[in-house]
């Protein structure tokens, strides 16, 4: 059914709602009910979707008054952050700006102030959209998820956490805990940038890179595109084309031709597969030239 | 369907209400302390217009399950004025013509509101980037914004 005809207004779906307090107790409801469950965080995703019934779920599992998977810890050598975390808070957090910029400027470029709110960085990963702006941030940063179950946890790295569009790596009892983000290495510089219709619209390609300098040429380069193939993605083809080489314009801008030469995306409502492939040259070179830019100044 | 109780502070004092799980904010709000004033837009998130303050933040009240606001503190449109006397971002909205078919309304000085207690003095491009989750259909954004200024500038 299209948003334009399912009824908005209510939630047509009957469940059953649990708002457990601790980890464990969510694990063992979602362990419970396996398979018939639906894990709610902010709800912008998941309750947009049970209106349109693309989604009935019997249980629904509140995550929002777990304490332990909303909040945001400095590690020894990078910052862990609960699933629950609210994407405002995220946005707000002068850690997270200080020490992984790239981050903060995915997640302000997210929605509206009313959706920050809501919606959470475990939701914006397990929604699994192409298209999720933290996600090619958390690519380019190399980040790790850590994924819960009554058996234990598991880190599972972010890019063998997307297996296809609404698709991850979890199974039916576990659920996102958190992210692991390592700081940037010295040196470094990154930038994410998107392009969509309007600035609260859902990306129509969007992309995060890293570029890392050591006596003047790439040692380090990551980048991350979203909304180009059923996942978010690592270009590793430009990324490889990038290492040792000095960090030149005409160098930039053929890892942006590779970029783009290497992607497959798809037509849809948002765009054609044309555009985007031509939108994520120009996006991967301007992205690349900050993180340049950035680099250099650090 | 099962009928829980939850207990919720509204507009300042304690209310109680016996609700379903899949019951929405907005639906309560409307169908039993009758307060009309947040209002159902597009009922995906994408329009602002049932904008309410919760725990002091805007958030959307059609994407809110009633459930989930249970012990906590939720502000609307008419908890805004006090002892009869509007709130000075609802004065200034009037002052500056900045209401026209006045649907969008509520959400936005919801929204005005938590902008200007997070950011007393927000410049123009902050008030836009701000308000960006509220769509006003009339197109009377020049207004708005001049009335959140004038809200900040009276403020002072």
């Amino acid at each position: 059914m299209s948003i334009n005809k399912a009824n908005t207004h209510i939630l047509p779906v009957e469940f059953k709602y649990y708002a457990p307090t601790s980890l464990d107790e969510a694990l063992q409801l979602l362990s419970e009910h396996r398979g018939d469950s639906a894990i709610l965080a902010g709800g912008t995703d998941l309750l947009v979707k049970m209106k349109q019934r693309l989604v009935e779920p019997r249980h629904v599992i509140n995550i929002k008054h777990i304490g332990e998977l909303s909040s945001i810890e400095e590690r020894q050598d990078g910052i862990y952050i609960g699933a629950a975390t609210k994407l405002r808070a995220v946005e707000k957090s002068e850690m997270i700006k200080e020490k992984v910029p790239v981050l903060q400027e995915a997640v302000r470029s997210i929605g509206s102030v009313q959706i920050r709110n809501m919606a959470t960085i475990g939701g914006n990963l397990c929604n699994a959209s192409p298209a999720a702006d933290s996600a090619v941030a958390l690519l380019a940063l190399g980040s790790e998820t850590i994924i819960a179950s009554l058996e234990g946890l598991r880190d599972v790295r972010i890019e063998a956490f997307f297996t296809g569009p609404g698709t991850t790596a979890l199974g039916k009892n576990e659920l996102l805990a958190g992210l692991f983000v390592p700081y940037l290495p010295e040196g470094c510089g990154t930038s994410f940038m998107k392009t969509g219709r309007t600035s609260l619209d859902i990306a129509t390609v969007n992309t995060a890179t890293l570029v890392r300098l050591r006596n003047g040429v790439i040692s380090e380069c990551r980048i991350a595109l979203g909304a180009v193939a059923p996942t978010p993605i690592r270009v590793w083809e430009a990324e490889g084309f990038l290492k040792g080489k000095k960090p030149s314009d005409e160098v930039l801008g053929e890892a942006a031709r590779i970029a783009a030469e290497c992607i497959r995306p798809i037509t849809d409502i948002r765009a054609t597969a044309e555009y985007r492939k031509e939108v994520s040259k120009a996006l991967v070179m301007d992205s690349l030239a900050r993180a340049r830019k950035r680099g250099l100044k650090r | 369907m099962i009928v829980t109780r939850i207990e919720l502070t509204l507009n300042g004092r304690k209310r109680r209400f016996d609700i379903e799980a899949n019951e929405l904010l907005l639906n309560l709000l409307h169908e039993k302390p009758h307060l009309t004033g947040t209002k159902y837009g597009c009922g995906i998130g994408m329009c602002g217009a049932c904008t309410v303050l919760l725990d002091g933040e805007p958030v959307l009240s059609c994407l809110t399950l009633a459930a989930d606001v249970d012990g906590r503190e939720v502000r609307t449109i008419e908890g805004l004025a006090e002892g009869g006397k509007l709130d000075v971002v609802q004065q200034a909205f009037l002052e500056e013509g900045a209401v026209q078919c006045g649907f969008c309304t509520p959400g936005f000085i919801l929204a005005a509101k938590a902008l200007l207690k997070e950011n007393p003095q927000p410049s123009e491009e902050e008030i836009r980037e701000y308000l960006k989750g509220n769509s006003c259909r009339c197109t009377g954004y020049v207004n708005i914004v001049k009335a959140v200024k004038r809200a900040a500038e009276e403020s002072k």
